[in-house]
């Protein structure tokens, strides 16, 4: 049995084509997941995102411990609200988990993804033993994210003007608390998919209503599959495909997230320097190809020079560009061309920067 | 639900087949396989004249989530092939038995169709 987030029996009304998504039935499209990925582009989409795992951290240490906890450093948080992307790592420098971690006015709220939800909070268990902190994972909230270029203002359309006033006083990574009724609901600026917008964190009683309002405001409910090609145009990292257990941050663009503070003991702080002294032999790059045909993830790419073959991570076709994109983890010496084996044909590709499109535009 | 026309023949890996009146063959992929595969975004067909085999890979179905082949239900000579599908792939997803019909065959032998599975044994493959 699959599990369901409170809005199950809307995405069947509505046309969700539901699928197995980590044992969660989840819509990976309402029809089109072509269009819902435009929707998010030029206008607003939404995404029920219920099924990732918030884990709550309170007590005198809490600080302490999410400083040795995770590879970026906590201390950066200094306003209640503001948020910051970080890995979780293994004492190998592998990747266990990315995140978002939120300052709050009681201690901290992490977001993690659903998949690694057993081992994550496994892991976070044993390491809170030796620190003064509750763990508290928050299954009965629900979480939809708002996402496009009038996302912010379809929302407001439908708070309270006082709760308008807070959340458009959000700058980006960051949320606030609403007032009143609706003093439970967590609204912050962040997201999966290049585009301003909002995720809510709310009461899961209360999912239903908004998702229904926020239809009714012109907010088009989009599938798992549109925020997949929405994030691989944004070139943003997706738990799995991009980085893993056996994957270093160093090799997966993830070096911005890692906090070098002098002093400041994080699991895999030691494994991360040694490798950096013996040299990082990988990195991940995007990968453009013009000709017509899909770039997959596991496909090889194949590197002038270089006897060792990179791999794609996550590839697609992307719909705002008309053409397939992909992540791939190559050699460091690989340059601006590359070959990829598709089905058995080598494919000329161009080597980019990891990101594609941000805020509707080509980058 | 997916549509299955009684009229046509169809593999067990979602082609359909169309016996025109003039004897030849027109050959596309089936609603059930337009709706597993999502978004078509790309599709790569025989080019005209080329020799296909009953059973053997014809060509190549890309959507948003996989690329899935295309096989041939009859042995022949491509004598046409659907060129807006180069420009509207989308069209497999919107019309898969009209306007999204992948190429057309001058078959060696009708009576390789009749391996082919007719409507109702192809519904049961598809556990509908």
């Amino acid at each position: 049995m699959l599990n369901q987030t409170p809005l199950h029996a809307v995405h069947q009304e509505m046309g969700g084509k539901l699928v197995d998504f980590s044992g969660w039935s989840m819509p990976v499209n309402y029809g089109s997941q072509i269009e819902e990925h435009h929707a998010v582009r030029r206008d607003a989409g939404m995404f029920d995102v219920s099924h990732m795992t918030i884990v709550d951290v309170r007590g005198a240490e809490a600080k302490a411990f999410l400083q040795y906890l995770l590879a970026n450093d906590v201390a950066k948080l200094q306003t209640p609200g503001k948020a910051l992307y970080s890995g979780m790592l293994n004492p190998q420098g592998g990747v266990i988990d990315d995140l978002i971690v939120y300052l709050m006015e009681w201690g901290y709220r992490l977001v993690v993804n659903c998949g690694t939800r057993a081992k994550d909070l496994a892991w976070i268990e044993r390491q809170a033993k030796d620190f003064q902190v509750e763990i508290q994972e928050r299954p009965e909230l629900a979480i939809i994210a708002v996402q496009g270029p009038n996302a912010r203002s379809k929302v407001h359309s439908l708070l309270a003007s006082a709760d308008v006033a807070l959340v458009d006083a959000l700058v980006v990574f960051s949320g606030t608390f609403l007032r009143g009724e609706r003093a439970d609901w967590l609204v912050a600026r962040t997201g999966y998919t290049g585009e301003d917008g909002y995720e809510i964190m709310l009461p899961a009683g209360e999912a239903e209503t908004l998702w229904r309002s926020l239809v009714n405001a012109g907010v088009r409910p989009c599938g798992l599959g549109a925020r997949d090609t929405l994030r691989l145009e944004a070139g943003m990292n997706l738990y799995g495909h991009e980085m893993n257990d056996e994957v270093s941050p160093l090799v997966a663009n993830m070096a911005w997230t890692i906090a070098w503070t002098e002093g400041r003991d994080f699991i895999g702080r030691a494994a991360l320097e040694a490798q950096k002294a013996a040299g990082i032999g990988d990195k991940l790059v995007g990968l453009v190809m013009r000709e017509r045909g899909v770039l997959r993830e596991g496909y090889p790419v194949l590197v002038a020079g270089v006897d060792r073959h990179g791999v794609i991570t996550s590839g697609s076709f992307s719909p705002t560009l008309g053409y397939s994109i992909a992540l791939a983890r190559v050699p460091v010496a690989t340059g601006a061309q590359a070959k990829v084996l598709i089905r058995g044909k080598e494919v000329d590709v161009e080597v980019v920067k990891p990101s594609f499109v941000r805020n509707g535009q080509p980058v | 639900m997916s549509e299955i026309r009684s009229e046509l023949r169809y593999l067990s890996s979602h082609e359909w087949a169309r016996i025109e009146d003039d004897g030849t063959v027109t050959i596309g992929i089936t609603d059930h396989a337009q709706a597993a595969l999502g978004d078509v975004v790309f599709v790569e067909l025989p080019e005209v004249g080329a020799t296909v085999t009953a059973g053997q890979e014809a060509g190549v179905v890309e959507s948003v989530k996989a690329a899935s082949d295309i096989f041939s239900p009859v042995s022949g000579e491509v004598i046409a092939i659907n060129e807006r599908l180069a420009d509207a792939p989308e069209t497999i997803n919107g019309a898969p038995y009209d306007e999204g019909w992948f190429f057309k065959v001058q078959p060696d032998d009708l009576e390789e169709l009749e391996d082919a599975l007719d409507a109702e044994a192809y519904q049961a493959s598809i556990g509908e």
